[in-house]
């Protein structure tokens, strides 16, 4: 029974991690069908951030804010000098360049900060709380509990605020969105400060117990996307749930089955899924009128 | 413009000049992995080797000859690296390789260095490098088998005889958890429980509760690189596991604690080398002066601390610069005789002792057991 519960915490741990990490595309997706492949950059700079102003001094908490705001204003910048200037290009065009932002950033952050990992404080210490046998760290609580204060805070903006819609209807056909009066050069530069706002605070929660180092991004970036891939690509509920999901499936294959199939039994799963179910779990059902 | 020209030629006049002067230069090359996947091996040993040589060149050279260090950066690419080592023997016409920070690496340059008969000393730590014995080819770290035979060892002393691994999954753990399977028989111990992990996970307390669970574990082995033994020692202590856990040299750092954290990794052993703890080294120790020289040169040029892979170009370049010096000569076979009839010479990594039939030329002793106490290195006696 404790290991089963064992299991489960070390799922919900990871899964959590995933969830939040996922939880960054949406926003993206939303305003432009770009999955941007420099969420993973987001994530690392809220963890290398957060650690290089606690290092010179600074109270973690304003580190951590400081950290989230520097790479909010750091995805503007991407916005700004890479998609924008790339408007009209295909989707996939666009992917392509979010892909060498990723590279770019991370090997900027490599020649500034160096190639050391780092790690800092938990915030509420390290003493695993015990329930029936099994521990989970508070820190993987805190996981947990930004994953769905951003789910709730998505969720709220897409489906009762006219901003929030405004970025759907900007994704869903962008001459129009125009034609009613939305301002969709300032929806997509919102998105990328969201986006990467909301990737910076993943970073900052998740440090403590991944450690971060300039090149944990990519590693990241693939496991968000597989768990956004698995919910339903756009949708908050289904990054949520897919990265729950997908950290228990590795959970559950280490501890039952054998650690050397963890990521390919995920991933099996994951596909058989998608077989039946393209949009994701909880994805748009893409229909085209005429 | 004009200015260049002038400074262009000007700069030929003089080394024109200095040319004739001093008789002639030795010419060393090397191919590193300064930058890429394998830069926290090539970085450090690009860095060693540039201090090296102007050391030795202030002091007046090899034989009142001047090194001239031709040093190319691969990338960790085998393909490159083959390339460089090349253009090491065919434009540049060095007397000597150094270098391949990876295995890989080290094989595209042996190949090279064996047609061309140039003696080579590479970087890495497979032990195919040097076993089979090829004649050209020399390594100066030790082999991964050597690691797992040295923590065996403690373990059999500790009355140890079943086991847990949890591995990482990168070409570290990996090849060191084969090597430490294929002796592990030798010493009588067997591994109960086999896991492994990716070095991107977060999370490793699946993995250690069913090594916790499998009846009859006496201890813990954790053959890994980077953040993953980190997260696996602290895992280890949420899930209150009361056995010994054992590092791999891969961690050996004080970085290592400063991310498990000192309470985590209390009572943590790992083989260790002398570079690791000058502070603990016997006064009358054979590597003492030699590690510290090491240490507060390097620390002293580059304010970063230094690390086992310096150690190990370190140590290639005192091995080659002996050899050139007891040659007597800059000729490519007589300074792999020399190399070969290497003894008693005190590195940072051990003491090296070549033969023919040995072109590594460590044993057990260079390897320290430490364990750690209290966020610091002790000795395990």
């Amino acid at each position: 029974m404790s290991e089963l519960l064992q299991f489960l915490f070390s799922g919900v741990t990871v899964g959590a991690v995933y969830a939040l990490v996922a939880l960054g595309f949406t926003i993206i997706y939303n305003a432009s069908d770009v999955v941007n492949f420099a969420q993973g950059e987001f994530v690392m700079l809220g963890g290398m951030l957060t650690f290089a102003g606690s290092a010179a001094g600074l109270p973690l908490l304003l580190a951590a804010v400081i950290a989230i705001l520097a790479t909010a204003a750091m995805g503007v910048l991407m916005n700004k000098l890479a998609i924008e200037p790339a408007r009209g290009a295909p989707v996939v065009s666009l992917i392509i360049i979010t892909i060498g932002a990723s590279i770019f950033i991370r090997g900027g952050t490599q020649l500034i900060f160096g190639k050391q990992i780092h790690t800092y404080p938990s915030i509420s210490g390290d003493t695993p709380i015990r329930i029936m046998g099994a521990t989970i760290l508070p820190q993987s609580l805190w996981v947990i509990l930004g994953a769905v204060l951003v789910f709730i805070g998505l969720w709220l903006f897409f489906t009762r605020t006219l901003l929030g819609r405004a970025v759907l209807a900007t994704s869903n056909n962008r001459l129009a969105a125009q034609l009613v009066g939305i301002n969709t050069n300032f929806v997509m530069t919102l998105s990328f400060a969201l986006s990467a706002g909301i990737g910076a605070l993943a970073g900052v929660l998740i440090s403590p117990i991944t450690m971060t180092s300039y090149d944990v991004g990519l590693a990241l970036a693939l496991k968000g996307f597989a768990a956004a891939m698995l919910g339903g690509m756009g949708n908050p509920k289904g990054a949520l749930v897919g990265g729950l999901l997908l950290g228990l499936m590795e959970a559950l294959t280490a501890g039952y089955l054998s650690s050397q199939y963890k990521d390919a039994a995920a991933f099996i799963i994951i596909l058989a899924v998608l077989f039946f179910l393209p949009q994701g779990l909880f994805g748009r059902k893409s229909t085209e009128r005429v | 413009m004009k200015t260049t020209l002038t400074t262009t030629a000007l700069s030929t006049l003089l080394a024109l000049g200095l040319a004739s002067a001093a008789s002639a230069e030795i010419r060393i090359g090397a191919t590193l992995s300064a930058t890429g996947p394998a830069a926290f091996l090539g970085d450090p040993e690009a860095k060693t080797l540039e201090m090296l040589v102007e050391e030795a060149n202030a002091a007046g050279g090899l034989n009142g000859e001047e090194i001239a260090l031709v040093l190319y950066d691969d990338g960790g690419d085998p393909n490159k690296a083959r390339t460089f080592a090349t253009r090491l023997v065919e434009d540049d016409e060095v007397v000597a390789i150094i270098g391949g920070s990876t295995t890989g690496t080290t094989m595209s340059i042996a190949s090279v260095a064996e047609d061309a008969e140039i003696p080579f000393i590479s970087l890495a730590g497979a032990i195919e490098i040097i076993d089979p014995v090829r004649p050209f080819t020399f390594k100066t770290p030790h082999t991964d088998r050597m690691a797992c035979e040295k923590i065996f060892e403690d373990m059999q002393k500790r009355q140890i005889t079943t086991i847990g691994m949890i591995s990482g999954t990168d070409g570290f753990g990996a090849s060191m958890q084969a090597q430490c399977k294929d002796v592990v028989g030798d010493y009588g111990i067997t591994i109960a429980a086999d896991e492994t992990y990716n070095p991107t996970d977060a999370d490793m307390t699946a993995q250690l509760t069913k090594i916790k669970n499998t009846a009859g574990v006496q201890a813990v082995l954790n053959p890994g690189f980077g953040q993953g033994p980190s997260i696996v020692t602290r895992n280890y202590k949420q899930l209150a596991i009361e056995l010994p856990l054992y590092q791999s040299h891969g961690v050996a750092s004080d970085g290592f604690i400063e991310l498990a954290g000192a309470d985590a990794a209390n009572g943590v052993r790992l083989p260790g080398t002398a570079l690791l703890v000058p502070g603990l080294l016997a006064a009358d120790d054979a590597q003492k002066p030699v590690v510290d020289a090491y240490k507060t040169a390097f620390e002293g040029k580059y304010s970063t601390p230094v690390s086992t892979f310096g150690g190990y170009a370190n140590d290639a370049w005192l091995i080659l610069s002996n050899a050139i010096t007891t040659a007597g000569e800059a000729d490519p076979a007589a300074i792999r005789d020399a190399i070969e009839a290497t003894t008693g010479l005190a590195g940072t990594t051990g003491i090296y002792n070549m033969s023919a039939e040995n072109h590594l030329g460590l044993d057990l002793s260079a390897f320290r057991m430490l364990e750690i106490k209290d966020g610091g290195w002790t000795l395990v006696e």
